[in-house]
């Protein structure tokens, strides 16, 4: 057994039970790891349609074969849970230190269940594994209960935790780790909250795996040089952070102003990559092993030093609401991550209700007591709102719902830019035809990193597409989908796949895990994990009709700018889609595809 | 009059807007030779937001964005 750990930690948070489990080989060699793994077993024990915020549901924390190895970014764990915001699988996915830590503990990973009756935190130093009070823990912001367990841990400790969102339980709470790192989409924060479950902290002396050491020397330094030698990882990423993209999503008119009212802006530069890098940046703030060090630190306007923002937290906060100020946006970000929130869904369902404001539909009179403003523009009320939201305070409590939810209540669900009540980050589909198909097909509801199709239509790699035509979309989005889903269950960084194509990780893998994977059946693999994924959702009560994006990206057009006139063009893309994928044309998986993937 | 925006680092030692006569026919490639940048270290040459080659011609009161290998995010 290489690569992986062999060992499932399960505990019961009900019973204050812990178990340990054998790792299913069998599994592992179909589902690889982390998400594609952690996702069939959990579909195996919990039913579909559990509540998501019941102790019926369960929570994975699962890392990946290549996490804790010397695979350049190699840090990566995923949370699996039925999803509070979208009702879909909860799939995020984090870097930072944690996961590696988890498996040099000696885990592949944890499965929680039921709910503790007061607060608890989990310790794990190899095999001493306890649940611990942590009444003097809830309540604490990310920082102060990572001080804390650092402090009495050891700094050489990794910390998991939610912030006080997640323990209130709000839509769009994050699982942070490491202080500034966070698997942030679809609420799986919540999930965590309402187990009472507030931390894990770890610590693990056990030393990776290797099938043949000296094949994966040789393969991980090639790796290493090709990551190196690219443009967008070893020159652009290291330099200005995911940041980068502002002004180019912009200069191609598909920077959604507004709650995507329109989608450029003249003042864009003000909160792009290289304006943070001339500014603010302190320094580079890598992941384990990853010679891309994306990650930002930052220094705030009062002087403190933090996590950086990336691309989609200075869009969310940024263009979204209106506002080109890059200290307020790190502050904004900041706040985010001491609270325990999503960027991307936290700064949008600010944006959301500041169009809800501009056409009326939220009055003076509600949010008069708070002291803030839904102005488009206003710098200080995207600070003052992410602290409300995260302390569920006044009219936070409803933004802590999420933005659907809000448009929702004031009878106007359209005005959330959303699909499958989850977000859409920083990217107008309506300029970006195979990216918007990505939108409306990914299984955890509105994401751009299931399947990364800016790459190809924007940035050119690994070929150039035209960004408006519709041929050839559906099957480039199914490869992308398949690889990503493969990336995101190794335990690496889909930062690599700028780099690495297909045959780099069958090389990784096969020499880490000693297994004989070809491109074919590692890309088969990821697609059963998409089948899968699918097949949750359908279970789940997801109908295929929520394949679709808001009205205004379908029917409105660009109003101005390098896009202007476009509308995004679905209802073409999504029958071709189906078909490749070997679903019905109601979007359902065919048995004759179930049985040839064999899920 | 074209109107030049670089980014990234294509700013270092250059004003991040230049503006440049228009002449009929005036290219891609004549503009970033005026520039001192080569044409392998640009991935991203847009007019207007639109893909060109670099022999085509630049249109009078043309935007031209210019990016090197940038990232993802
Ligand atoms: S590329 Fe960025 S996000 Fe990915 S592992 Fe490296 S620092 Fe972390």
């Amino acid at each position: 057994m290489f690569g992986y750990a062999g060992k499932v930690l399960r505990i019961n948070l009900t019973e204050k039970q812990i178990k340990l489990e054998d790792l299913d080989m069998n599994l592992a060699r179909k589902y690889l790891g982390g998400r594609g793994l952690a996702t069939k077993i959990f579909m195996d024990e919990v039913d579909p349609n559990v509540e998501p915020l019941s102790p019926e549901n369960k929570l994975i924390v699962a890392s990946g074969p290549l996490t804790g190895t010397t695979v350049p970014t190699g840090g990566r764990y995923m949370v699996i849970t039925k999803a509070p915001l979208t009702g879909t699988i909860g799939c995020s996915n984090s870097g930072g230190y944690f996961g590696a830590e988890l498996k040099s503990a000696g885990y592949d990973m944890i499965i929680f269940e039921g709910k503790a009756d007061s607060p608890v935190y989990i310790s794990i130093e190899d095999d001493k594994v306890e649940i611990k009070d942590a009444s003097h823990l809830w309540g604490k912001l990310v920082s102060e209960a990572t001080d804390e367990l650092m402090n009495k841990y050891g700094q050489k400790a990794r910390v998991l935790c939610i912030g006080p969102a997640g323990e209130r339980l709000s839509k769009i709470a994050a699982i942070m780790n490491d202080y500034d790192r966070a698997a942030g989409r679809s609420g799986v924060g919540a999930v965590m909250g309402s187990k009472n479950l507030k931390a894990v902290v770890v610590k693990g002396s056990k030393k990776a795996k290797y099938a043949d050491e000296e094949e994966t020397k040789k393969v991980v330094s090639d790796k290493i040089k090709k990551i190196r030698e690219n443009g967008i990882t070893g020159e652009g990423l290291p330099t200005y952070g995911t940041a980068v993209l502002v002004n180019i999503i912009n200069e191609h008119g598909i920077l959604p102003v507004k709650n995507f009212q329109k989608a450029y802006s003249e003042d864009a530069d003000k909160i792009s990559g290289e304006t943070m890098t001339r500014d603010i940046l302190v320094r580079r703030n890598p992941c384990y092993r990853c010679p891309i060090a994306c990650g930002r630190w930052v220094k705030l306007k009062d002087g403190r030093e933090v996590g950086g923002p990336e691309y989609e937290t200075l869009w969310a906060f940024g263009a979204d609401c209106g506002i080109y100020d890059i200290d307020a946006i790190a502050e904004a970000n900041f706040w985010c991550n001491e609270y325990g929130l999503d960027t991307i869904s936290a700064g949008t369902t600010i944006a959301a209700a500041m169009e809800l404001y501009e056409k009326g539909y939220v009055k003076d009179e509600e949010i008069e007591e708070d002291g803030y403003s839904f102005k488009f523009g206003d710098v200080e009320a995207i600070i003052g709102w992410t602290k409300k939201m995260g302390a569920r305070e006044g009219f936070g409590d409803k933004l802590a719902e999420g933005s659907y939810r809000l448009c929702e209540s004031y009878g106007v669900p359209e005005l959330s830019m959303s699909v499958k009540k989850q977000e859409l980050p920083a990217y107008d589909p309506r300029g970006v035809q195979g990216h918007g198909l990505e939108y409306a097909t990914s299984n955890r509801g509105g994401c751009h990193v299931r399947g990364y199709m800016i790459s190809p239509e924007i940035l050119g790699s690994p070929e150039k597409l035209d960004r408006f035509t519709l041929e050839g979309k559906a099957e480039w989005v199914k490869v992308f989908q398949d690889l990503t889903a493969v990336i995101d269950s190794l335990g690496v960084c889909l930062f690599t796949s700028f780099a690495l194509g297909a045959q780099d990780y069958v090389e990784l893998m096969n020499a880490v895990s000693g297994t004989d994977y070809n491109v074919d059946t590692l890309l088969e693999a990821g697609s059963r994990i998409y089948t899968l994924e699918r097949l949750f959702n359908i279970k789940a009560g997801i109908d295929p009709k929520e394949d679709k994006l808001p009205d205004r990206l379908l029917e409105e057009p660009i109003p101005e700018g390098p896009s202007k006139g476009h509308v995004h063009r679905l209802s073409e893309l999504l029958p071709k889609y189906y078909e490749i994928r070997g679903w019905g044309r109601d979007g359902i998986p065919t048995e004759e595809t179930l049985q040839k993937l064999s899920v | 009059m074209i109107k030049v925006k670089l980014f990234a680092t294509f700013r270092n030692g250059r004003e991040k807007e230049i503006h440049f006569e228009y002449y009929e026919g005036i290219t891609g490639r004549e503009i970033i030779e005026k520039l001192g940048i080569k044409e392998e270290e640009v991935a991203i040459f847009i007019v207007n937001g639109r893909d060109k080659k670099w022999d085509e011609p630049i249109e009078d009161e043309a935007t031209v964005s210019l990016f090197p290998p940038v990232g993802g995010g």
